[in-house]
């Protein structure tokens, strides 16, 4: 569960300081797929970077499954990406000249309760989830389409086996056909796999996919969809 | 991330960027092998150069007259034109002393020397028998001077190969013939081996008469210029050294060593003296490839630098997915220890082979000095751990989002 309140992230450019995010509080619950939406600058992959433990907020706090990640050091930090948390990037961020299959590998590198030689199987696995196809998986990422890309994104993301699940603009550089398989992965691991997931998108048919649409512009909430609560009890009676 | 991953993915960094790999490995490289190259050069120099002095005879100890040499390159007050040296100090020495195997005294005077209508002007030295086998002379065709010569003030002549193609001509043998120092006839009895090489002191352009002789007709007194000593062997020479100076001091009625009329000088202290300059030419191609190994350094410190914005990308992503800060310092060290090490090795290699082929072509037997392979190995690992190391421990400490944006 994600309980965030009273977020506020400063940055100082020269002399002038900026508030990307000028208090944002909310809660999600574990199994809930969120979408954040709003125009571009307003602040949404700064509070993607802060609930992916990828930063810190200058002030707040974010509460992670009950411990307090503001307060945690590097390290720890560290651990909570590689145990809790997978992260698809607005720009992919995949290691250039590196094989499709070692990229996924690398979140596994950092986590000794895995070994060598379950790796590639985990790999493996992530991809098929993600939807790649088997040919794709010795090629480099300057070989790939951006559909490709994206679900070798997404398989990094999936390869740890995170209960929060992270994507900034998943679909922003891909066409409409692409991006719609690529939702619908997102939803299948969301309903299949009972992951929690966010992503930030700025289309609404994107946003549709989702259980509950939050608002944000200029790093103020302006409006959080009231039925998510409704949806929720009706998903676990299903 | 155990010891396997780190070796397998400074494997794969390494091998996926080839150029940035290559480039920065040919830094190394040439810092590595031209300094092992150039000092070995220096001290094969250094060496050929010692070895040719003491073939000169090492176990040789030259008394000139004169006061003591200073330390450093003191004034020598009008040494050689001072007369205290005897041809009787010379027998002395010879009779008396235990560590002493022979005696060469020298008149040495320079002299216009003419033939039928031609003529040169060269040293003309006055010497004993022993002469020849103290300094290392060869006798080419004829005889050396003989004691007999010596006793009976013979005006008899030994000379130089130079001397005779100057005097006589070109394939002319001079044996036999006469030849006329400063007005007096001399019958040339014997000419010396041609021992190549010129300049100052060069036997070949020299003329030797008996010592008696040079003393009655050119100097007109019983001094010598020099008196040539051959220690029994070469461990001996400090102590001959001193039982000599002794000595002379004794016949000069002197005790202060500091005011003594003669000075006594062996090649193995000329062998250190000029060891002493060879070694500050060492110093010299020491100090240009020191040049090229600080170049190199700043090409490797330039590669390591420039990747920095990539680096730090890449750091930012295996951050995000995960890596501490001791992950990604240990990576990036391997990294560097790895590229540095292959370039080295590569680089020694090369800087031997360099070595290798001059000595082949026989201008010069270089030696590669340990030392020098390791202070460049050293230097240029160093740069290169440090420059591909030091950026990266910064980067592991930004927080991945900064590193990612890093610009
Ligand atoms: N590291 C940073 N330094 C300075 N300003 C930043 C930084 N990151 C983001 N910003 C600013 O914060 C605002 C919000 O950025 P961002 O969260 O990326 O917006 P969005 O993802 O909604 O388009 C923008 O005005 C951006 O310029
Ligand atoms: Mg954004």
């Amino acid at each position: 569960m994600i309980e965030i309140k009273n977020i506020i992230k400063t940055f100082n450019t020269g002399d002038v300081a900026f508030n990307a995010l000028g208090g944002v509080s909310f809660t999600v619950e574990d199994g809930e797929f969120l979408a954040i939406m709003g125009p571009s600058g307003s602040g949404k992959s700064t509070l993607m970077h802060i609930l992916g433990a990828l930063d810190t907020p200058t002030s707040g706090t974010y509460f992670l499954d009950g411990k307090d990640v503001s307060k945690l050091s590097d390290d720890e930090l560290a651990d909570i990406r590689k145990d809790k948390i997978g992260f698809v990037f607005q720009a992919f961020n995949l290691l250039p000249r590196t094989t499709v299959l070692r990229n996924v590998m690398l979140p596994l590198m950092y986590d000794e309760g895995i070994s060598r030689e379950d790796r590639e199987a985990r790999a493996r696995e992530a991809l098929f989830a993600a939807g790649l196809d088997e040919g794709h998986f010795l090629h480099h990422s300057n070989q790939l389409s951006g559909g490709q890309i994206q679900r070798v994104a997404i398989a990094r993301s999936l390869v740890n086996n995170p209960s929060l699940i992270l994507a900034d603009e998943p679909t922003g550089n891909l066409d409409t056909k692409t991006g719609d398989i690529v939702l619908e992965t997102f939803q299948r691991l969301n309903e299949e796999e009972g992951r929690t997931i966010i992503l930030i998108t700025h289309e609404h048919d994107v946003a549709e996919h989702a259980d509950r649409i939050i608002h944000i512009i200029d790093g103020m909430i302006v409006s959080d969809s009231k039925e998510h609560e409704k949806r929720i009890k009706h998903k676990t009676k299903k | 991330m155990t010891t396997i991953d780190i070796l397998e993915e400074t494997y794969a960094s390494l091998t996926a960027n080839k150029v940035r790999t290559g480039l920065t490995m040919l830094g190394i490289i040439i810092g590595i092998s031209s300094v092992i190259a150039m000092v070995s050069i220096g001290q094969g120099a250094q060496a050929s150069i010692e070895s040719n002095i003491s073939s000169m005879g090492s176990d040789l100890i030259i008394v000139q007259p004169g006061a003591p040499r200073t330390q450093g390159a003191g004034v020598q007050g009008a040494r050689g034109n001072a007369k205290t040296l005897t041809q009787d100090d010379a027998t002395a020495i010879a009779k008396n002393l235990t560590l002493v195997k022979a005696v060469a005294p020298e008149i040495s005077t320079r002299a216009q020397v003419t033939t039928r209508g031609m003529n040169t002007n060269t040293t003309v030295d006055g010497v004993t028998s022993s002469y020849p086998a103290v300094k290392n002379l060869q006798v080419d065709q004829g005889s050396f001077i003989t004691d007999q010569n010596t006793k009976s003030f013979s005006k008899v002549a030994v000379i130089g190969p130079t001397v005779q193609t100057d005097l006589f001509g070109e394939g002319v043998s001079a044996l036999g013939k006469t030849i006329r120092i400063k007005s007096i006839e001399f019958k040339v009895i014997g000419i010396t081996k041609l021992k190549g090489g010129s300049g100052f002191g060069s036997t070949d352009e020299m003329i030797f008469i008996p010592l008696t002789t040079a003393g009655r007709y050119f100097s007109g007194d019983q001094y010598v210029t020099t008196i040539n000593v051959q220690a029994i062997d070469t461990a001996s020479m400090k102590e001959a050294q001193q039982q000599v100076t002794d000595l002379l001091m004794t016949r000069h009625h002197i005790t202060d060593s500091t005011l003594a009329d003669f000075n006594t000088m062996n090649l193995a202290d000329l062998v250190s003296t000029v060891s002493s300059v060879t070694g500050t030419f060492t110093l010299l191609l020491a100090a240009i490839a020191g040049i090229s190994l600080v170049v190199g350094g700043i090409g490797i410190m330039n590669m390591m630098l420039t990747t920095v914005t990539e680096r730090t990308k890449e750091i930012g992503l295996r951050k995000s997915v995960g890596a501490k800060k001791k992950d990604i310092s240990l990576q990036f060290l391997a990294e560097a220890v790895m590229l540095t090490f292959s370039g080295g090795v590569i680089g020694v290699a090369l800087g031997w082979l360099i070595a290798y082929g001059i000595s082949a072509t026989g201008i010069l037997q270089t030696s590669i000095s340990l030392s020098s392979v390791l202070l460049a190995f050293g230097v240029s690992a160093g740069i290169g751990i440090l420059f591909g190391y030091y950026p990266a421990t910064r980067a592991a400490a930004l927080n991945p989002i900064d590193a990612l944006r890093y610009e």
